[in-house]
Order: structure tokens, then C-alpha cells, then sequence
């Protein structure tokens, strides 16, 4: 397995010319996911339709990541190993199939898969919520555990920006006290 | 272009051939150590005591004021630990800027734990400590301010000798890192008042495993390494004279060529900095314009994030650096761009560009006909994109 620098070849070629790049017109769905570590942020678009057996299988998908070169990568790779996929079977999605599918990670890295996983997880909801189904449980405690770090990630982007004006206004206080 | 381009002369620099041939014979003929009493120990202590005065011209500092070390990384570890502990009977405050290099930084942090008090200054916009602002956290408790010359990541240069005043009039140490000035700006330690000050051998074509920590003589200050004295006590541990060697030589040619390098950098960074800021949209400057090393550009772009940069850069064959929290090992975006004001997504779009001995115009030309290209591509992975 040939690596380039801090990745793999599998890795920067993804990176490089990432597959299925930007909105699909009319997507049925789309999963937007951010991630809590650090603060890269993926949308991904679907199309999905059902086959003979009446099954519904994502026949197209695409993406949109601002992040580092793992999260480009990984969202490059989710979008071609789901394509074709039933919704139920996507549903099963595991991030190990991506590091797998990349020649692997660095450690500090795996956690980027996790965000092309949650974006595949949020398109799916969007999809049965727009279909008005039933959403499945798990599907549905996953929705809320993401739903619940985006909100912790405006919460430490929030602390951040308090933290500075905290130490101005302590450095002020301490001025005026003299 | 096949030649791999260097702009991360911040990070390292090269060995400069003059400097690795001088340190050649002091690997295998001048071995010595310069604790032994025969006459190849006794070379290599001459030689050693030799350097110690060049580095010590360097700074108008008197030469036993010189303690060499590994680092800067423990010169700044032995500034902070050792005048803490040396003062503690009497005092318990230090004052450190917000914007210090991390061994400043969790060196105070584990003051903390120590019982020890520890003010943060803010800086400006610009990364600038206001002077006003560290006599107002002067205390009766406060041993030591220490601030940092020039900043690693953004290059901004303190005002140093105000605040060098300011601490000898309100008899507090100062002292202050200057890995990233010593060898590029003038520096006296009289003058600028500075009582401790921390210089690198590997940030100005020098080996890297070389270092020294300037203390004033009549300072207080602990070692944090016991066992033979070396170093006057102060730091115990057999002499690197190889790298020490090698490092009194980069000195003496910084010292020789820093006029004429800081205008032919300045020149350079200035031509880089306002044809990246032309030719990017939403791109912006962090750090002072002027107020600012003359080897050192740091940017932030919106819509990218720091390390896709850097990784497209260097595929490239150009090396460069981020403060994005994606490249670094804690996964949080760099303080001392927080510190300026950035928001962590601001942060996110950094990069480093910093310029050496070795760079050349036309490699800067490479870099700028490239750069915008390498932004506009991330830019349409993003889906931030503008249409």
C-alpha cells in the first residue's frame, strides 16, 4: 500500500479528483453533518428510487465538504460505495467500510469518517421525513445524538468567542480597579 | 518546476554548508568532554567557551550570562519552572501574553497546578500586547512577565523594549522568547531591558539539539535538570558541542548578513502578501502589515479549510503550514489565532508562509501563479461555494 506523506495513495487520489462532486439537481434528500471535533462540515444529496422488487435504492449521490483532506476524502468514497445501495442496507453503514476502502487512516484522522457516516444517517431522515414514513428507532436516536453535537459545536464555537471577551473584560476591570 | 519549494522556514531551516563544515571535526577528532581534564576535553571546552561569547556578542549580553540548551523548548521550560520556583518563598504571579509559543504556554498552565497565579495578556487585532496593559497586571505578588519578540505563527514583533522598561521599573523579570527574532532583528538585552531571553540554533540555519537561555546575573533562577553542573549549575547535562559549535556559527553569519537578508525578505514578503490579497477573493492577512518578521505572511481564506492546503501544496513539491485545528495533533485551531480575534471556522482557512535564506523570487512567483488555483479548487469541493 503506497502512502503519499501523511496519507495513503487511495487517500490523496480521492482528495485529488474527488468522485461525485457538487449538487445533484432535484435531490430527494440531503444530509448536512458537522463535525464536533474539528469543525469541518459535509452536505450530501441523494436521489433515490425504487426497484422492480419495489425496493428503494439510492441510485445517485453527491457531495459538498469543507474540511481537511481526510474528509474529502472519506465523502468522496461514501457516495461511491452507496451508490446502488438498498436504504435499509445504507442504513447498516459501517465507517470502518470507508477506512477499509481507503487503505486506512491516520489515527488522528478516523474520526472524519464519522462525518461522512452522519451525513449518510441525515440524508436518510431527510428522505423518510419528507416521505412521511415511519422512521426507524435507531435511525432516529442517531438523528438526535447529531442533532445534539451540532448544537454543542455552536455551543464551543460560542464559549470560544466568550472566553476572548471574558479575558478582555477581566484585563478592563483590572484597569478601572486601579 | 521539479525542485521541491521551502517556505516553512518557521517551522526549520536548512543547515547552511558554512555552518556544517565548521561542526564537521567536533563529530570524530574534537570529540571531547568538555568536563574531562585531558587536552581533547579541554579543546572541546575551549571551543565551547568561544561560542558562548559569539552568541553572547550577538545579544550585548556578557558571555557567562549564556546558558546553552537543547531547545527552545526548555530554555523557555527553565525560564518559567526555574524562576517560579526560585521566587516562590516571596511570590506566586507570573504574567505571559496570550499568544505564546505552547511551551510558554502549558508550562504556565502547569505552574497553575502548582499553586502558582498566572495572567494572560490580551492582544490587539494585530496580535499586539498593549505595554499599558502588562504594568497594569504588574502585582506586588508578580515574578515574571514573559512575552514573546516575534510570534511564530503570525510574526508580529512585540514592543518589547517598552515593556522591558516597564518591567525594570516595576523590578519584575522579564523575559522573552525570541526563537523566531534572534538572528533577524537586533537585539540587545541592555537596552531592551530584558533580563531572561530564549534563542534557537535551528530556526536560523543552524543544527537542530542546540539552544540557549540568556540570564542576567543577577537573577534568581533554579535548574530543572540536576547532575553535573554543567553550565554553571544551571543546566546539567553533557555539552552538545557539535551542535553548539555549529550554532555560534550561524550567529556569526546572521549577524554579518541580516541587514541586507531582513531587505531582501521584506521586499519578497510584501510582493507576496499584497498579490495573494489582489488575487484571492476573501482572503486576509493575520498578523501587522508592517509590525512584522520580515520572513513571516499568514493568511486566512474563507471557504477552505487549512490542512487541504497545505497536503495540495505540497503535492505540489510546496511546503507550507496551517493553524487549522484539522493538522494539529489537539484538533483545536491554533490560540494564538483565536487570540487575535479569528473565529475557529476563520482559523480553519490559515496558512503559514515563511520565507529563508534559500528563497527566491521566481519560487514566489511559482507560489502565487499556483495558490489561487489550489484555493479555487477547494473552494468547489465546499459547499459554501459562491455561484
Amino acid at each position: 500500500m503506497k502512502q503519499i506523506g501523511l496519507y495513503t495513495k487511495k487517500v490523496i487520489e480521492h482528495f485529488q479528483k474527488p468522485h461525485n462532486m457538487g449538487k445533484i439537481k432535484n435531490p430527494d434528500a440531503v444530509g448536512q453533518a458537522g463535525n464536533i471535533i474539528c469543525g469541518d462540515t459535509m452536505q450530501l444529496y441523494i436521489k433515490v428510487k425504487k426497484n422492480k422488487q419495489g425496493r428503494e435504492i439510492i441510485k445517485d449521490a453527491s457531495f459538498e465538504t469543507l474540511g481537511c483532506v481526510a474528509a474529502i476524502a472519506t465523502s468522496s468514497v461514501i457516495t461511491d460505495l452507496i451508490k446502488g445501495k438498498a436504504l435499509e442496507k445504507a442504513l447498516e453503514f459501517d465507517k470502518a467500510e470507508i477506512v477499509k476502502e481507503l487503505d486506512g487512516l491516520p489515527p488522528v484522522k478516523v474520526h472524519c469518517s464519522v462525518l461522512a457516516v452522519d451525513a449518510l444517517y441525515e440524508a436518510i431522515y431527510d428522505y423518510f421525513k419528507k416521505k412521511k414514513k415511519k422512521i426507524p428507532e435507531k435511525l432516529s436516536k442517531i438523528h438526535q445524538r447529531i442533532k445534539k453535537e451540532k448544537k454543542e459545536i455552536k455551543k464551543r464555537y460560542k464559549e470560544w468567542e466568550k472566553n476572548e471577551e471574558e479575558m478582555y473584560k477581566k484585563i478592563i476591570n483590572e484597569k478601572t480597579k486601579k | 518546476m521539479k525542485k521541491k519549494i521551502y517556505l516553512d522556514y518557521a517551522a526549520t531551516t536548512p543547515i547552511d554548508p558554512r555552518v556544517l563544515k565548521i561542526m564537521s571535526p567536533y563529530f570524530s577528532e574534537k570529540f571531547g568532554n568538555t568536563m574531562s581534564l585531558h587536552s581533547l576535553g579541554q579543546e572541546a571546552k575551549q571551543a565551547l567557551e568561544k561560542s558562548r561569547e559569539t552568541i553572547a556578542n550577538l545579544i550585548a549580553a556578557k558571555s557567562d550570562e549564556i546558558i546553552f540548551t537543547s531547545s527552545a523548548t526548555e530554555s523557555n521550560n527553565l525560564a518559567l519552572k526555574g524562576i517560579a520556583f526560585a521566587n516562590q518563598d516571596k511570590k506566586n504571579h507570573i504574567i505571559i501574553s496570550s499568544i505564546e509559543h505552547p511551551c510558554i504556554m502549558e508550562s504556565a498552565k502547569w505552574l497553575e497546578t502548582k499553586g502558582f497565579e498566572i495572567t494572560r495578556l490580551p492582544v490587539d487585532k494585530y496580535g499586539l500586547v498593549d505595554p499599558e496593559n502588562v504594568e497594569k497586571a504588574i502585582k506586588p505578588e508578580t515574578i515574571l512577565v514573559s512575552v514573546i519578540h516575534a510570534s511564530n505563527e503570525i510574526g508580529t514583533i512585540q514592543p518589547i523594549e517598552k515593556i522591558g522598561k516597564i518591567c525594570k521599573k516595576k523590578k519584575v523579570y522579564f523575559h522573552t522568547d525570541a526563537a523566531q527574532s534572534f538572528g533577524k532583528i537586533p537585539l540587545d538585552v541592555n537596552k531592551m531591558k530584558i533580563d531572561l531571553l530564549t534563542t534557537s540554533s535551528h530556526k536560523m540555519y543552524g543544527p537542530k539539539g542546540a539552544a540557549c537561555l540568556f540570564v542576567r546575573k543577577e537573577v534568581k533562577i533554579e535548574p530543572i535538570l540536576h547532575g553535573g553542573s554543567h553550565e554553571k549549575g544551571l543546566r546539567s547535562s553533557t555539552i552538545n558541542i557539535p551542535a553548539i559549535i555549529g550554532f555560534a556559527e550561524a550567529c556569526k553569519i546572521s549577524q554579518k548578513e541580516m541587514k541586507t537578508e531582513n531587505e531582501r525578505l521584506t521586499k519578497l514578503r510584501d510582493k507576496l502578501i499584497k498579490k495573494i490579497l489582489k488575487t484571492i477573493p476573501n482572503s486576509y492577512l493575520n498578523g501587522h502589515s508592517k509590525k512584522r518578521l520580515s520572513n513571516n505572511a499568514n493568511f486566512w481564506f474563507e471557504f477552505v479549510e487549512g490542512e487541504s492546503i497545505v497536503i495540495q501544496l505540497d503535492l505540489l513539491g510546496i511546503a507550507a503550514s496551517t493553524g487549522s485545528a484539522c493538522s494539529s495533533a489537539k484538533l483545536e485551531p491554533s490560540h494564538v489565532l483565536l487570540a487575535i480575534g479569528l473565529k475557529p471556522q476563520q482559523a480553519h482557512g490559515s496558512l503559514r508562509l515563511s520565507l529563508g535564506r534559500w528563497t527566491k523570487e521566481k519560487e514566489i512567483d511559482h507560489l502565487l501563479e499556483v495558490l489561487p488555483k489550489v484555493i479555487k479548487k477547494l473552494r468547489e469541493i465546499s459547499p459554501f461555494k459562491k455561484n
